[in-house]
């Protein structure tokens, strides 16, 4: 009997129509950069070029500014209700364009098919519909009975979810009367393009949501431009840094939410097959391009051994192959700089004397591609314990007591999230109350919500998004 | 978890002991459980992948019928059935076995002649299982003596949910010796167990019994197979063998009646326990209306054309 492989099921391409070049979302309508500059964004599980994208200089970043500030009083002045009317209408339209969205996303960013579909677009929606609700209960969310948005919002987004990313700034940013210039990470520039056009679609006021694509320098160049009244920033600690930097001494509001090198603290109590799913799910879900991945596994030294040899047998059936195969669970590596990253952490663990193990598993020729990897005797020492890789790289450790858990995993910089698996509750509790951390999962991981607030403690960042918190970052409280 | 065959001898010499073993088992998260079987329910199974798990599922169905109102004449139909599935296409593989009342084994047995077909039979008072371990036995026997390859026996749930572990232990040793050649399939009746930990701990009971399968359910209750509590034996035989070397096979049984369902429980195989699961050997589907679906699911992807039911048998 032969063996039980699936045959490739490809999610069509051809629902979404990419034009070969875009211009800047600038005051409602398209139009090329000032200096004509361009660059090229590519698709990473194959490195063909999708299309051409307009770079925002100086000037452009002072026009689409210059445009969210003559829309402000409009926006702003609209009762709460007809601002919900707006993100309500951009919600469902979000819905009907799922499918086209999803599968942009994952040409453009290199994430599977399956999670674009059922994890991004889905959570999108929802937080367009979540701050809908809030925008004309302002008055009630405990900020005083009269919160004022604070004016143009400056948003630059990473590439790991860039529709989820903009939905988590654009929304309660609108919600809560202010106008955007948002940009989209370089790599991924193409889902935030068809955002503005969905914008269009809606209706929305020329100028409250203005999108310029460029790389660093743009998103630079918008942080510091004097017409910004907020900043939100997701993305590297390093860039999280220089931002901060340029804002110091302004007026202008400043949250970020950066990296994270999460512990995920397996106990030995735990639902041991729920716990690998989780490992599984904490670290290689979007090719553990997330901040809040669970990098780090901690777990008890007494099922450790039980624990590896599951995980490793569970790794073994990880799909890793073409993004739009609905059956692909590992996509492709977002861009070439990041995977030579990736690379050159994974070196140094193995270099460092940390075991290395990755599942059997054939990777494409074209593209860039990382397979699933686990490192094994990893100590707090190491650099891989230490430092965000951010990719499909889970570095474990063990401990013996509660305690020495705790230890271990405060023992970072960062401070976004936690893991604890264990099926003893008040373990839970006594964990959740020491672990610094902005989110901890218990018998779960990496789980969104638009109604939880999220954000990190030390260099993970500060400000919260989503959740009632979400609406504090956008008003003047 | 113990590693080793020998640790395992020492849990059953007494009802503390089988207790304390069972209880130490790894709970089961449902959340996550049923997270992951929904999970692995959406992948995309096309073309070559479907023609292949559509033949491996028919191949591996127990046919059955267990109705009150079964004659001699509605089971050899059924074998017919069975032993041809779809008579317009001889290259149809035929069913794994014909599942009956005990009384109705000779019949089967002697409409299967010669074709390779095997004939279960549940007993122990089934569905219920409530009757004395003497009548169980003397069903047993009397089904293997007319000829069943296969019994399917149901676990005594009151025994187990009041936590006669070693109760139910030794009832189910005790009919695997009834049984002599024929293979035993022990039904842990998942839908009156209720919670997850209870069957993953009678799985495992069964196991250390020394069942040949374990199987789901009668059909005959509220919840039967889902693919959540497949998922859950799944793990366990998979870690039974890791534990023993010991290879035991899962049927799930009732309610399972279209293509779809069916090859998301053979994902759910191939995945979890993985492919040397993937055998009639190993996996049988218990099912009566399954096997038409299947058919039309065939007809389907040779001809390209979707029949519909007047052009399969409804036997």
């Amino acid at each position: 009997m032969t063996t039980f492989t699936y045959a490739p099921a490809p999610e069509s391409r051809a629902i979404v129509d990419i034009a070969p070049s875009h211009g800047l979302f600038i005051d409602g309508e398209f139009r090329p950069a000032a200096d004509e500059a361009v660059f090229k964004t590519v698709s990473p599980a194959s490195e063909e070029v999708l299309s051409e994208v307009a770079q925002a200089g100086a000037e452009d970043v002072d026009a689409a500014v210059r445009a969210a500030r003559k829309a402000f009083p409009g926006w702003s002045g609209l009762p709460g209700a007809e601002r919900a009317k707006y993100l309500f209408r951009i919600a469902r339209l979000i819905q009907e364009r799922s499918r086209e969205l999803a599968v942009l996303e994952s040409l453009d960013n290199g994430k599977p098919i399956r999670e674009s579909r059922d994890v991004d677009l889905p959570l999108v929606a929802a937080h367009f519909f979540y701050y809908a609700g809030w925008a004309d209960k302002l008055p009630y969310a405990g900020f005083g009975p009269g919160p004022r948005p604070l004016g143009v919002a400056g948003q630059v987004i990473p590439w790991n979810f860039p529709l989820l990313m903009l939905a988590w700034k654009v929304a309660p940013a609108l919600a809560t009367g202010n106008t955007v210039v948002l940009k989209p990470a370089e790599t991924t520039p193409l889902t935030a393009l068809l955002f503005a056009r969905i914008c269009q679609q809606a209706g929305l006021p020329r100028g409250v949501v203005n999108i310029l694509t460029g790389d660093g320098s743009s998103g630079a160049a918008l942080v510091a431009h004097p017409g910004v009244d907020k900043v939100a920033f997701t993305g590297s600690t390093e860039v999280g840094k220089a931002i901060a930097r340029t804002v110091a001494g302004s007026d202008k509001r400043l949250t970020l939410e950066l990296g994270g090198k999460a512990a995920n603290i397996v106990f030995e109590d735990a639902a041991l097959d729920q716990a690998v799913e989780g490992i599984v799910q904490g670290i290689f879900f979007n090719q553990g391009h997330v901040c809040c991945a669970g990098s780090r596994l901690l777990v008890q030294e007494s099922v450790a051994d039980e624990v590896l040899a599951a995980l490793k047998a569970r790794m073994s059936t990880l799909r890793v192959g073409d993004p739009l195969d609905k059956n692909t669970d590992v996509g492709a590596i977002n861009s070439a700089e990041q995977l030579a990253r990736i690379r050159e952490l994974a070196d140094a663990g193995a270099a460092e004397g940390a075991e290395r193990w990755s599942p059997e598993c054939e990777l494409p020729s074209q593209g860039y591609w990382f397979a699933p990897t686990v490192f094994t005797g990893v100590t707090q020492a190491h650099r891989i314990a230490r430092e965000e890789i951010f990719g499909p790289v889970l570095s474990v450790l063990t401990f013996r007591t509660p305690q020495e858990a705790v230890e271990k995993a405060n023992n970072t910089p960062y401070g976004l999230s936690a893991g604890i698996w264990t099926e003893k509750g008040s373990r839970i509790l006594w964990m959740a109350n020491r672990l610094r951390a902005g989110v901890i999962w218990s018998n779960t991981f990496n789980k969104f919500d638009p109604t939880s607030p999220f954000g990190g403690y030390q260099e993970s960042g500060y400000g919260r998004e989503g959740g009632r918190h979400g609406l504090g970052a956008y008003l003047d409280v | 978890m113990p590693s080793t065959a020998t640790a395992l001898a020492d849990v059953t010499a007494s009802d503390a002991a089988l207790r304390r073993f069972l209880h130490g088992l790894p709970g089961v998260d449902a959340v996550g459980l049923e997270a992951r079987a929904a999970a692995l329910g959406t992948r995309s199974i096309k073309t070559t992948a479907k023609a292949h798990a559509i033949d491996l599922a028919i191949s591996m169905i127990d046919l059955t019928t267990l109705e009150g109102a079964d004659t001699p004449g509605k089971v050899r139909a059924l074998c017919a059935k069975g032993t041809a599935p779809d008579p317009t296409d001889p290259s149809t593989p035929r069913v794994a076995a014909i599942c009956v009342y005990s009384d109705l084994v000779a019949v089967a047995k002697d409409a299967l002649a010669g074709s390779g077909i095997a004939v279960a039979s549940v007993a122990t008072a089934f569905p219920a299982g409530r009757a004395a371990r003497s009548v169980k036995l003397a069903d047993t026997a009397e089904a293997v003596a007319a000829g069943a390859d296969e019994v399917d026996m149901v676990i005594d749930r009151g025994a187990f949910l009041s936590g006669r572990y070693l109760s139910v232990f030794e009832e189910i040793v005790a009919v695997r010796e009834a049984c002599g050649d024929a293979h035993l399939k022990v039904i842990l009746e998942n839908g009156e167990l209720v919670t997850y930990d209870n069957i993953r701990r009678a799985s495992w009971l069964a196991m250390l019994a020394g069942a040949d399968f374990i199987k789901t359910s009668t059909g005959k209750v509220g919840v039967n197979a889902t693919p959540a509590n497949t998922l859950l034996m799944l793990q366990a035989v998979r870690d039974f063998r890791a534990a023993t070397g010991r290879q035991i096979g899962v049927k799930p049984a009732g309610g399972i009646r279209t293509t779809k369902d069916a090859v998301k429980f053979l994902v759910l195989v191939n995945e979890t326990a993985g492919a040397d699961w993937l055998d009639p050997a190993w996996f049988r589907f218990g099912a009566s209306s399954l096997l038409n679906d299947l058919l039309m699911q065939r007809q389907k992807l040779s001809t390209g054309r979707y029949s519909g039911p007047d052009y399969v048998t409804v036997d």
